[in-house]
């Protein structure tokens, strides 16, 4: 096995392009454990550790550009205010450890289904900035998800960051695992309210081949707080809507039964998340 | 109604002696800072000059033929040096500790997925991993038999001679057909629980150049260890030495021979020194676990709440090898109907084999399945009569006088209604507005699944109960050598014993029986090996007490010896040297008057005792069940009080309470060790612990979704511990290990079904069972 320590952006890019075939690593959670059990046996590892770039974040053009290589410890601590849906999710990360080496460019290499990140990226409308050789592009997170554990990247291509808006209202994230702490997701939910456009972001996780947009939940929702005028109001939203909007999210949902849990117990506490979430930022927005 | 009264709880021994550190004080532990600083050595951080790893090549199958084996491949992997089938095997091929069934290497057929079939001995784990892989084994596959009532029916396969059926046993007990009132019945099922223990499998096996092996390894039986592999070795045991390596816990999974024999055969044929470490994933099918049973019981009381009897039918997977199995269902059905009197009772047990993981020891030992069958019951009775579920319980509560449904009486303090009572005056904890309460305070945790909404509070009790030691006539016995001699100007006692700490704290506690007995104050526990005789096993709650018995019987001679001599040398002064004792590293008189300190009298004589201790014999169940086969029987009750958000079926334990006999405490604070594990290992199983089997396969073989609790998931244990004393052990002490583990689970399981009226049957409760899907 080859082990690659590239120490500039540039360095590392030109790696990936003489070697695609390179698995990049960053905090290891993931790919770490997937050595350890001899799952894969990689020819070549890229470790983006040493480049310092990576781990950078700073407003630019009215939006957030955060590096790929932050972990979750300084998303919470450094960016809480401002990315909170994110913040939340990356506080049901693993344990303290994890959360001091997971970065959510790992979660999105990883791709998984279940990566804890995703839901709230997807609420939130991120977009991916992939780099190679041949130049950036930035990839909206909702098609940045191909299948489980497969992502957009062309094989010369490295995450440098994700961008996102700095929240223009309330942000939620939940998530469903059989113990307190230290769990992979049965299943996860994100939202984000934008009192601006007037828009709803959701994200699922953990429920379908990948994580997932439940867009007629959000085109639901934004009609239902625009046709009473609950934006200007504050007024809660009848029982009947917000029930509905449960069932819509559950629908949005693909789950399968695994060792985790069934298929007809996501899409039940899907609905019941996405209901308690929505009630929380529609509380703090009215608090506001 | 129900008020606990007063009684003796634990008090602080009188300050008799200079000496600190004797029993009934909490003396620390010498290892306690090197594993919370991670600097224990484990026997996984062995290391030899010139050693090789070993590693096994395990059955994808549940079930197979061995058409062939070819290792032709493997023998010529890079850094290999030997690969090893059972054609290699130089004496028996079998191995067990009831009964010898199960291969040491697979031949003719692998009975579940993961037996070991071969090994392999390379200068690299990996190397060794990577040849074990290359082994080519020709399997026919057969379908396996998963189904424990098809293994009754006697359907399906025979996978071991004599049928599937390892061991019936049916307990009748007074009028076979005595009508009752008020029936309830219920089926409970209980999914195999894993040991969990920090330190996967793993020792180092040295050959000595002469034939004979040195194997340095982290297991609860030396002795029992050794005659198992000085038979697979053809050697007599005296050639084969076993030394205690650190173990990283053991809870039972290491009762049977995992990598022993593997690394020993691998040294000596290789004549070098060789390390097997297992990974979690090979631990999980490396050790045995904990029956997965179905249980069917009826309850019939009279309209006052005074049971009638008790039916219940007890069925235990045993898995693809009999382990302890035999004895697991002799507890199962002796303590079937929980700590309460019955006057007539019908239980059948049945332990089968089938292909799925082999299943053995684990803390509880047959009486956790039971406990959550009997205490789910008791609150349905006590709903069925409108009575309260702790009055219940208290209308039937053994006591002294009562029997076992074996027919054995009940001697001694039997504390069942007072630890009830216990538990149920201990303070509730607050009740806050779940609304406004921290994250980490309510179901699903830092996940931020509900601010307060949904949650519903439950109360739940349970009581249960055990044996200590052996049962049904096993002997049951320990061997201590003691010493005593003066080092360095100052007198010691050396203790020596075979006995295995597991975690638990045995050399503590041999460490205080010496000082407390010699009166010395410099004690060294020596590291525990076959050079003495066996101590049996680290299981069954038995060590302090019968260990502990034996070191206490080693000093007494030793102190005798002392005394004879003082008596003879310093002649008997009018017969007064029959009140001479030891205390503060002297001899002193009645008034405590120092006669001579230890040193001048010791010289340069070296004193050593080495004692056997058997405490009173057990005898085998009759054909109806009936006997007295348990020696002592320890009882625990505990409250649980959880929050459950009943829209997604998620359970925050908020605090478990518990009251315990214990006898005697001989080291209060490893005491309430002991409750607190024991109540966290309870609480898994109750709410998120299960080796999910489909087809024979284990789902879920790593930490990563086979959970056990977190810090976020064990509360604070809130505790009473009675020291009730025992006229037949040492120092009155009542085994302590056990108890925690039976009663804690069917408690958070009783607090779930308060809290959403659901009548719940599957331990663990998983979300589905508590939502309408």
């Amino acid at each position: 096995m080859e082990f690659l320590q590239p120490t500039s952006w540039r360095e590392a890019l030109e790696m990936k392009t003489a070697r695609a075939e390179a698995l990049p690593i960053a905090g290891g959670t993931d790919v770490l454990v997937d050595l350890n059990f001899d799952r894969h046996r990689p020819e070549v590892i890229l470790d983006l550790n040493r480049v310092a770039e990576l781990s950078e974040w700073q407003p630019a053009n009215g939006r957030l550009r955060v590096g790929a290589g932050v972990s979750y410890s300084r998303i919470i601590t450094e960016l809480g205010q401002r990315l909170p849906g994110l913040a939340m999710a990356s506080r049901s990360v693993g344990s303290p450890q994890i959360r001091n080496r997971g970065t959510v460019g790992g979660n999105l290499g990883s791709a998984s289904p279940a990566g804890d990140a995703h839901p709230a990226l997807l609420a939130a409308g991120a977009s991916i900035e992939v780099t190679s050789l041949r130049g950036s592009r930035e990839i909206p997170v909702d098609e940045f998800f191909l299948g489980p554990k497969r992502n957009a990247l062309k094989p010369d291509e490295l995450i440098a960051g994700f961008w996102l808006r700095p929240a223009p209202g309330p942000q939620q994230f939940a998530k469903v695992g059989t113990r307190n702490a230290m769990v992979i997701a049965v299943c996860s939910f994100g939202l984000a309210l934008d009192p601006e456009q007037q828009t709803v972001g959701t994200g699922i996780g953990s429920a379908g081949p990948t994580p997932l947009r439940a867009g007629e939940a959000e085109r639901f929702l934004a009609e239902a707080l625009g046709e009473g005028d609950h934006w200007r109001s504050g007024q809660p939203l009848p029982e009947s809507a917000r029930e509905r909007f449960g069932e819509l999210v559950a629908r949005a949902a693909r789950p399968i039964d695994d060792v985790r849990g069934t298929a007809a117990y996501r899409r039940r506490a899907l609905a019941v998340l996405a209901r308690r979430t929505f009630a929380w930022a529609w509380q703090e927005y009215t608090a506001q | 109604m129900i008020e606990a009264r007063p009684l003796p709880t634990r008090q602080r021994p009188l300050a008799q002696s200079a000496i600190t550190g004797g029993i009934g004080e909490s003396v620390k532990r010498p290892e306690g800072v090197l594993k919370v600083s991670g600097d224990f050595p484990y026997s996984s951080d062995l290391w030899a000059e010139g050693m090789l790893w070993g590693s096994t090549l395990r059955s994808p199958h549940p079930y197979a033929r061995i058409r062939a084996i070819d290792t032709t491949e493997a023998a010529t992997m890079p850094g290999v040096h030997l690969v090893l089938t059972h054609a290699d095997l130089p004496g028996r091929k079998v191995y067990g500790l009831e009964i010898a069934d199960q291969p040491v290497l697979a031949f003719d057929c692998v009975r579940y997925e993961g037996e070991a079939v071969a090994l392999v001995a390379a200068e690299h784990p990996e190397q060794a991993r990577r040849a074990a892989a290359k082994v080519k084994v020709d399997y026919e596959v057969l379908e396996p038999l998963t189904d424990p009532e098809l293994a009754i029916s006697g359907e399906g396969p025979s996978l071991h001679e004599g049928g599937n059926i390892l061991r019936r046993l049916r307990i009748e007990h007074g009028d076979q057909n005595a009508p009752a009132e008020v029936v309830v019945s219920g089926e409970y099922v209980i999914g195999m629980q894993d040991q969990a223990p920090l330190g996967p499998e793993s020792g180092l096996a040295v050959p000595d150049g002469e034939g004979g092996v040195d194997l340095y390894i982290a297991t609860q039986w030396l002795h029992v260890d050794r005659d198992q592999l000085a038979a697979v070795l053809a050697l007599p045991p005296e050639r084969v030495r076993l030394t205690l390596a650190g173990v990283g816990g053991a809870f039972g999974g290491r009762e049977d021979l995992s990598m022993q024999a593997h690394a020993c055969l691998l040294a000596l044929r290789t004549g070098r020194p060789v390390k097997i470490v297992y990974g979690r994933q090979e631990s999980f099918v490396g050790h045995v676990h904990r029956h997965p049973g179905r249980l069917r019981y009826e309850h019939g009381a009279d309209s006052n709440g005074k049971l009638v009897y008790v039916k219940a039918s007890i069925v235990l997977d045993g898995g693809a090898y009999a382990s302890s199995s035999t004895a697991v269902i002799s507890n199962a059905c002796s303590f079937a109907s929980g700590p309460y009197a019955v006057p007539n009772a019908t239980i059948e047990g049945w332990v089968v084999y089938t292909n799925n993981p082999p299943c053995g020891a684990m803390r509880g030992f047959g009486s956790v399945q039971n406990c959550f069958a009997h205490e789910a019951q008791m609150d349905k009775l006590a709903q069925a009569l409108g009575l309260d579920p702790v009055e219940l319980r208290l209308r039937n509560a053994f006591q002294t006088g009562d029997s076992l449904v074996t027919g054995q009486p009940l001697e001694g303090s039997i504390p069942v209604a007072e630890l009830l009572r216990r538990v149920f005056s201990m303070p509730l904890p607050e009740t806050t507005d779940a609304s406004r309460r921290d994250l980490r305070e309510l179901p699903g945790g830092v996940s931020n699944t509900t601010h307060g909404e949904g949650v519903r509070r439950g109360v739940g009790y349970a009581a249960g109960f055990k044996n200590v030691g052996y049962s049904e006539g096993f002997p049951d016995y320990s061997t201590a050598r003691v010493t005593l001699r003066v080092v360095e100007g100052r007198s010691q006692a050396e203790v020596h014993t075979a006995s295995v700490e597991v975690g638990q704290g045995l050399v503590t506690i041999q460490g205080q029986i010496a000082r407390t007995e010699l009166g010395v104050s410099q004690v060294v526990v020596l590291n525990a090996d076959t050079r003495v005789g066996s101590g049996g096993s680290s299981s069954a709650s038995r060590q302090t007490y019968i260990t502990g018995g034996a070191v206490k019987t080693a000093c007494e001679a030793v102190r005798e010896r002392v005394l004879e001599m003082a008596r003879s040398e310093l002649g008997d002064r009018a017969g007064r040297g029959e009140t001479w004792r030891l205390a503060d590293d002297r001899l002193v008189d009645a008034s405590g008057r120092t006669v001579i300190d230890l040193v001048t009298l010791l010289g340069d004589e070296v004193v050593s005792e080495e004692r056997e201790y058997r405490p009173r014999p057990t005898e085998p169940l009759d054909e109806r069940g009936q006997g007295n086969a348990h020696l002592q029987l320890a009882f625990a009750a505990h409250r649980a009080v959880v929050d459950v958000d009943v829209e997604l079926g998620l359970v925050h334990v908020v605090e478990l309470a518990t009251a315990q006999d214990v006898g005697k405490a001989i080291n209060p604070q490893a005491v309430e060790g002991q409750l607190e594990g024991g109540a966290a290992q309870g609480l898994g199983l109750a709410i998120m612990e299960q080796v999910l089997v489909t087809d024979g396969k284990i789902l879920n073989p790593s930490f990563t979704d086979y959970l056990i609790p977190t810090i976020l998931d064990m509360p604070p244990v809130r505790m009473e511990v009675l020291e009730l004393g025992d006229p037949l052990s040492p120092y009155g002490l009542k085994g302590v290990g056990e108890p925690p583990a039976i009663s804690s689970g069917p408690a958070v399981l009783a607090a779930i079904r308060a809290a959403t009226g659901r009548e719940v049957s599957h331990v663990p409760v998983r979300p589905d069972d508590l939502l309408d899907l």
